[in-house]
This record gives C-alpha cells, structure tokens and sequence, in this order.
C-alpha cells in the first residue's frame, strides 16, 4: 500500500470537513475522487498532502506517518500535487517553476543535474515554446500543465491531481487525460479529484465518493454510479448517473 | 545556467571597482569620502535585496544590524582591542546572530506584519544600547586615537579602511550573484513568489528564509564596524537611523528588487540625488520627502525597478544585466 488513509477526520470550527475517511491505495493505480461541491475533497487533498493534519486518524505515505510533520515532508518523500486554483510562481520562467519542482522533490537535484529532466518533463506536458516566458504571462490551460509538470518533475510516487480537467476544452482534456495514463504507465499512483464525470469515470480503476465528508462509496466506477447511495446523496438523476457510465 | 563567463557579474565589478580604483589614483582625500559613502550604500542595499528581492521580505529596520554590528565591533576593537579584521568578523557574526534569533522569532509573519516587526526592533535595540553602560550608554563609545598607529597612522588607516571596505561590497555583491544563481535562491524566490506553494513542492521555506535573514543581516554587520572604526565613535543616533532604512528600500526598489545589478545602481543613483538635494538651497531641508515620492512614484509605475525594466524591454540584454 502506498498511501492508507486512517480514520482520518477534520473539524473547521463547528464544521466536520471530513469524518472518519478509510481508505487504502496500493501503488500503480488512479484512484478518481469524487463528490459535490464543499464535500471536503480539496480538504482530504491537504490532509494527505500534509498542508493540514487530520484532528483524528492518520496518513500513512509508504508506511511513513506524516502527521505533525512539516509540510515540505511530504515532496521529499515522493508526494507531488497539483492546485485546483493554479498557483504559478508568476515572476519566475516555466523552466525556473520547474527547476523549483525538480531541485526540492524526491531526488532533490542540484540546479545542473536537473537541467535535461527539466527540460523533458517541459516538452512531456508541451509547454516547450514557452519554456524562457514568465509563468504569469501563461494562459489557463498552459498554467494547468505547468503545475503537472511541477509536480512530475518532483518525481514522484504519489501524485494528486486537483482539478486538472477544469477549463479545458475538449480537445485538451483529451491531451490531458493521455498525458495522465502516460504518467501511470511510469509507475506513479495517481488520485485525483475531478468535476468532469465522464473523463474521471473513463480514466479511473476505482472512484471514492464523498459527501459531506463521509464516505459514501468506494468501488470500480460501474459500482459506484450503479450504488443507489451514490445516485441518491450525490448524483439525484437517473439521467447523469447514465451520462457517467456512457461511452 | 550554461555560460561560463558571467558577463551579468563582471558588468558589476568592473562598476564598482573602476569607481573605487578613482580616488587612488587621484590622491583625492575628498574624493575618497565620497565614493567611501557611495560603496557604503552598495553594500547595504546589495544585503538588503537578498531578503527583500530574492526572498520577498520588506524590512523597515535593516539598518538595525549595521547599528548592532558596529557596536560588538567598536566594543572589541576599543576595549578588548581586537585587530579591525578579527572586530569586523566579530560584528558580521554579532549581526548574523542576531537575525538568526530574531528570524525564529518573527521570519513567521507575513507582508504587513513583518515590516511593523522589524520597526520595532530597531526601536527597542536603540533603547536597550542607550540603557547599555558597557556601550557607552546614550553617550556612545570614542575610540582612543592611538589606536590608528596600529595601521599605519591616521591617513593611512582611512585608506586601508576605504580599501576593505571597497572588498567587503566585492564580497556582498558576489554572494548577492551566487545566491541568486543557486538551488538555495530559487528556494527564495520561489518562498518570495508563494510560500504555501514553494512549500508543496519541498522547499524547507522556514529555514531558506532564516539563512537569507542572516546572510543579508551580516555584511551590514562588517559594514558598520568599518564605518564607526572610520568615525572614531559610536553613539545610539548614529548607529540607529530608521530613515536609513528606509533610504535602502528606496535604493533596491529604484534600481530593481530581485536583481543583482539593482541595488547597485539604484544605491548610487539615491546617493547622488540626495548628496545634490542636500546641497541645494531649495531641497536641502526636504530631502527626505523627495526619497518618499520617488518611493511612490517607483512603487505605482515601475515596480520592477530601472534594472526590471530593462530586462522586460530589451530580451537581448538579459544575460548581461542580471
């Protein structure tokens, strides 16, 4: 197993953001998460990726507790993410946003020796022409790639996707989700959290299901749209449920 | 990264040091003071940049550590009669120290915050030294003139002062380059950019920011030793000035935060403004309002600063200035 997820619950003042989340991960797989808006998927997002701990449970990475850890910890240990509201380091080159991922991730490499991965992991997600151009002057879609290539430039084990089929067109989520079964193929386990059902559903070999902060369901994507819990709280049309499974 | 020769950094030396080398071949005593003061305001505003342009860090008491660092120096030097090297090194490692500490304590606030902090403690170390016996107290501390023998006598402790001082601006815009070319000052800029992000992505940003604290707390530290050895005394006053600090914000941002070539440009063009204004009839009383309006006028249309601008108008010129 890659990454356990224990028991894990999180308060927000009064608010219960996550309540007793369980689940293991074993490595090579894409694990989609899914859930309506504020049903704390972001949230499980930074409690895995150890920006927030848990107030209960714990996280397991490889093994490795991460709660009460610094944050960086996890980047060292080969976790790598994504925003779901990019975050570019705006007055730095793509290469330079890059070099960051790749200097202080898993290897943690030296500015020279990270020059070629650099550069290939630019050319993998096809930002090649913007390569010397400040990250601020990147439109929405190429800023989305530039936090994939970030993160893989870290070289991770574990990556978790926020989002990342957000304001894209057709065509480029395509690309995108070609770009993310490429990534698996290395070997990297990949979670990710996604609005775009039909995508998530065709990309995934297991989906998880939040609703307000419970877990709802946990299953292979025909499971989990055919789970009468699942249509009810979170789905409620028989229509969507269908859209989900078509294709 | 691929070149070799840096022709971003010779462009500075070859500055600073053509300038320096001026008053030596001209004799010129007054000359030398000038250019002395020039080098003075490179050094602090090059140490300046390392937290305020790499890392992102607006301090409006850096001159705090120059004050602090020229006491532990004018104390070693004067009492316990240290050689000006070893109470040079003393007064960097005092100053360093003392942002080490104080990094652990205040490096966690943010924007707003950290710049009200450290205005504090410039205030609170110039009442603690008033308060200080072993200082001199609010009357300072003077250095027995005998001690100039040791180099050479007066005059010529003026020029081996103005020689070292001219070596330690070499070093802080050096290591001004390093950093920035260095896996260390892209963990910086990328702190300086947006910590929580850099923080994702493995950047250790509590300890990145404390050791730029310190690296840029500890030249001003030197400086300070050589400036007050040079003075023959010490006082609260001199050693304190918050409206320094603010004329080395002024400085970086004129010539352009996060660059290296900047805070070199921007130091000497303040300098020359405000040696002009204090000497016209018209300025003199009001010199610092004018540092204000430039502040201002830098802030709201170029705030990348004369070197920023550059870089972003003309691409070609990119690797030259740095």
């Amino acid at each position: 197993m890659i990454l356990q997820v224990k028991g894990v619950s999180k308060f927000f003042g009064g608010l219960r953001a996550l309540n007793e989340v369980d689940f293991d991960l074993p490595e090579g797989m894409i694990l989609g998460l899914i859930g309506p808006n504020g049903a704390g998927k972001t949230t499980l997002f930074n409690v895995i990726g150890n920006v927030f701990s848990p107030d209960q449970g714990s996280i397991l990475f490889q093994g490795e507790d991460l709660v009460g850890r610094p944050t960086y910890m996890a980047s060292r240990l080969g976790m790598a993410r994504t925003h779901q509201v990019v975050r570019p380091l705006n007055d730095l080159s793509v290469r330079e946003n890059v070099m960051v991922g790749a200097c202080f991730g898993k290897v943690g490499f030296g500015l020279r020796g990270a020059a070629s991965l650099v550069d290939e992991t630019i050319d993998f997600v096809g930002l090649s022409e913007s390569r010397e151009n400040l990250a601020a002057s990147l439109n929405v879609s190429q800023k989305k790639r530039l936090e994939l290539a970030r993160a893989l430039a870290s070289q991770p084990d574990l990556l978790l996707l926020d989002e990342v089929l957000a304001g894209l067109n057709q065509a480029e989520i395509a690309t995108m989700l070609d770009k993310i079964r490429e990534v698996r193929e290395r070997g990297v386990t990949i979670v990710m959290i996604e609005h775009v059902m039909q995508a998530v559903m065709g990309v995934s070999d297991r989906i998880v299901v939040l609703d307000y902060g419970e877990m709802i369901g946990d299953g292979t994507p025909a499971e989990v749209s055919k789970d009468p819990k699942v249509i009810e709280a979170y789905l409620g049309d028989p229509d969507l449920a269908e859209e989900m499974l078509g294709d | 990264m691929k070149r070799t020769w840096y022709p971003g950094l010779w462009l500075i030396l070859a500055i600073v040091i053509g300038m320096a080398i001026i008053p030596a071949i001209t004799g010129s005593a007054s000359l030398r003071e000038t250019i002395f003061t020039l080098l003075l305001a490179v050094g602090l505003a090059s140490s300046l940049n390392i937290l305020l342009g790499y890392t992102g860090y607006v301090s409006f008491g850096h001159i705090v550590f120059f004050g602090f660092g020229g006491y532990v120096g004018f104390y070693l030097l004067s009492v316990q009669g240290w050689h000006l090297a070893l109470a040079v090194a003393g007064g960097g490692l005092a100053s360093g120290a003392l942002a080490f500490l104080l990094g652990k304590a205040i490096l966690k606030l943010r924007g707003a915050y950290f710049a009200l902090a450290t205005l504090g403690i410039n205030e609170a170390m110039r009442s603690l030294i008033i308060n200080l016996d072993t200082f001199g107290g609010p009357l300072g501390m003077n250095l027995n003139f005998q001690i100039y023998r040791d180099y050479g006598g007066a005059a010529q402790a003026l020029w081996t002062t103005y020689w070292a001082i001219l070596g330690l601006v070499v070093a802080v815009v050096v290591i001004s380059y390093l950093v920035k070319r260095s896996k260390f000052g892209l963990g910086l800029m990328a702190v300086r950019e947006d910590q929580d992000a850099a923080e994702v992505m493995g950047v250790a940003s509590a300890n990145a920011k404390t050791w730029a604290f310190v690296l840029s707390a500890a030249f001003p530290g030197m400086l300070g030793v050589l400036f007050f050895f040079k003075n023959g005394n010490i006082e609260p006053v001199d050693a304190f000035p918050l409206v320094k600090s603010i004329e080395m914000i002024v400085m970086v941002m004129l010539g352009g935060q996060g660059t290296v070539l900047g805070p070199v440009l921007g130091a000497l063009g303040y300098e020359r403004l405000r040696g002009f204004l204090l000497t016209s009839e018209i300025f003199k009383d009001v010199h610092l309002a004018v540092a204000g309006v430039l502040l201002l006028v830098i802030v709201l249309f170029i705030p990348s600063g004369a070197v920023g601008w550059i870089r972003s108008r003309f691409h070609s010129l990119r690797g030259v200035v740095e």
